[in-house]
């Protein structure tokens, strides 16, 4: 009896995680044809109801009730797998993302291994799609998207490394607690090359403009899944949105103190007091979702030898120049890199 | 704790569910006439002039080599960065020598040309 209410438990957890995700993807895409619109002096989409609120649920059904083509020539199990194994690792990273002081689905000590983990994982995704369309453009996005993605994986699993050495935890509940104190007790004022890095990192790693070569719908036309259409479709793009949101909101935890206000410690912080954890973690997370939208709607494509030269000879470098630094303050105890309190 | 772990193992099974349902609602749904012109591979209007799978660059192999070590090398400083406000200099010095090995090899690569896509 108690097993299954706390398996109940774990279910309605899921659900709670799973529905305001999917529900958050969905107006992401909206707010970003309409953020990219504004900026482009256009007005976005407008039609389907007021302000065109209803457009993204407009295309789900749309992309629900679309043929699903599989090409002659692909192997077509692995054809139809391959989304899911893509949207399967960025939903499952959700399970030990902090989303407020008492709520995190799985509350485990290696939680940033885990993230690290299960976001590598959905290389395989775009490997196993575009090597089975069997299709040249296909091939070539999964091809270069695999190389960046693995490329940056390098700085970003640096910058983690920074932030673990700040904190000396792998828990993320933990390296949150860590940065309390303020404002300018989060990481991003002692890591700050960490954080610009792990940000265009997650840039990249997502694939998205200004480093979304895989896409380049001028050249490639799609990238690694220009053959997949309806549904298969969707769950890319659900898993790439997915992973956008969770750089932005992993951004927040690790180098915005994440569910902490930020008046922490100032004689603002009675005043704010009343608002819940949660809200400072979306705010936070929405300015990056926000940013993500501008850099793509202001900045052209890189050329890929200068997203690869970016990537090893200029970010590993940084970061291993600051992990070597940031080392030696800790072991000196120099603040604010040692603001460790166990 | 692997106690701990439980809702992450339902997470992957409801995912998975999920997923598979998302596709076999996709096939129930959609429409289903192919033909032949439709299941070719997408060409810029041409019939596909070879198998796609062609040689690729080596490049990409040595993205993927580099990244195995790069990546397990990470995969080392992980625990050290977790314990290191106990270990102190000896941990401090050793990472320091293993680091430094492992640059010498990186600035070989680089100037063997082996970062360069041109």
């Amino acid at each position: 009896m108690q097993t299954l209410h706390s398996l109940y438990n774990i279910l309605v957890d899921i659900i709670l995680i799973v529905i305001p995700l999917f529900l958050i993807v969905a107006y992401v895409t909206y707010s970003e044809r309409k953020i990219i619109g504004f900026m482009q002096a256009r007005l976005g989409p407008s039609r389907v109801g007021p302000y065109g609120l209803l457009q993204p649920i407009a295309d789900v059904i749309k992309l629900l009730s679309k043929e699903i083509i599989i090409p002659s020539g692909a192997n077509k199990n692995i054809f139809i797998t391959a989304p899911i194994i893509m949207l399967v690792p960025s939903l499952l990273v959700w399970s030990v993302i902090p989303l407020s002081e008492t709520f995190v689905l799985a509350n485990i000590n290696a939680g940033i291994l885990f993230i690290l983990a299960f976001t590598s994982l959905s290389v395989y995704g775009v490997i196993l799609a575009g090597w089975s369309s069997n299709s040249k453009y296909a091939f070539l996005g999964s091809m270069r998207s695999a190389a960046q993605i693995i490329a940056y994986e390098i700085a970003m699993g640096f910058a983690l490394v920074g932030v673990l050495m700040a904190a000396g935890s792998l828990n993320l509940q933990e390296i949150i607690l860590s940065q309390s104190g303020g404002f300018f007790h989060w990481y991003w004022l002692p890591l700050f090359p960490l954080f610009i890095i792990y940000f265009i990192a997650g840039v990249a790693e997502t694939n998205r403009a200004p480093f979304d070569v895989s896409e380049g719908e001028s050249e490639l036309v799609a990238g690694f899944h220009v053959e997949y259409s309806g549904i298969t479709f969707a769950l890319f793009f659900l898993a790439e949105y997915m992973n956008l949101i969770l750089i932005s909101i992993l951004a927040s935890i690790m180098f915005f103190g994440g569910w902490l206000s930020p008046f922490q410690g100032t004689w603002l912080e009675i005043f704010f007091d009343w608002v819940p954890g949660f809200i400072w973690l979306s705010l936070k997370t929405l300015i990056f979702i926000f940013i993500f939208l501008w850099l793509r709607a202001t900045l052209p494509r890189y050329r890929y030898d200068q997203i690869m030269r970016l990537g090893w000879k200029v970010f590993l470098p940084i970061t291993l120049i600051w992990i070597f630094f940031e080392g030696i303050m800790i072991y000196y105890n120099i603040e604010p890199w040692f603001s460790y309190v166990k | 704790m692997l106690i701990e772990y439980l809702p992450i193992l339902i997470f992957l099974v409801f995912a998975l569910i999920f997923a598979s349902l998302m596709i076999s609602v996709g096939f129930a749904a959609g429409p289903s006439n192919p033909d032949s012109e439709k299941n070719s591979p997408y060409e810029c209007g041409f019939d596909p002039f070879e198998d796609s799978r062609m040689k690729f660059d080596v490049r990409y192999y040595l993205v993927a080599i580099l990244f195995i070590i790069f990546d397990l090398e990470i995969a080392f400083l992980f625990p050290w960065a977790v314990v290191i406000h106990e270990i102190g200099l000896t941990g401090l010095l050793a990472m320091a020598i293993f680091l430094l090995i492992l640059t010498v090899g990186f600035i070989y690569e680089w100037k063997k040309g082996a970062l360069e896509w041109d």
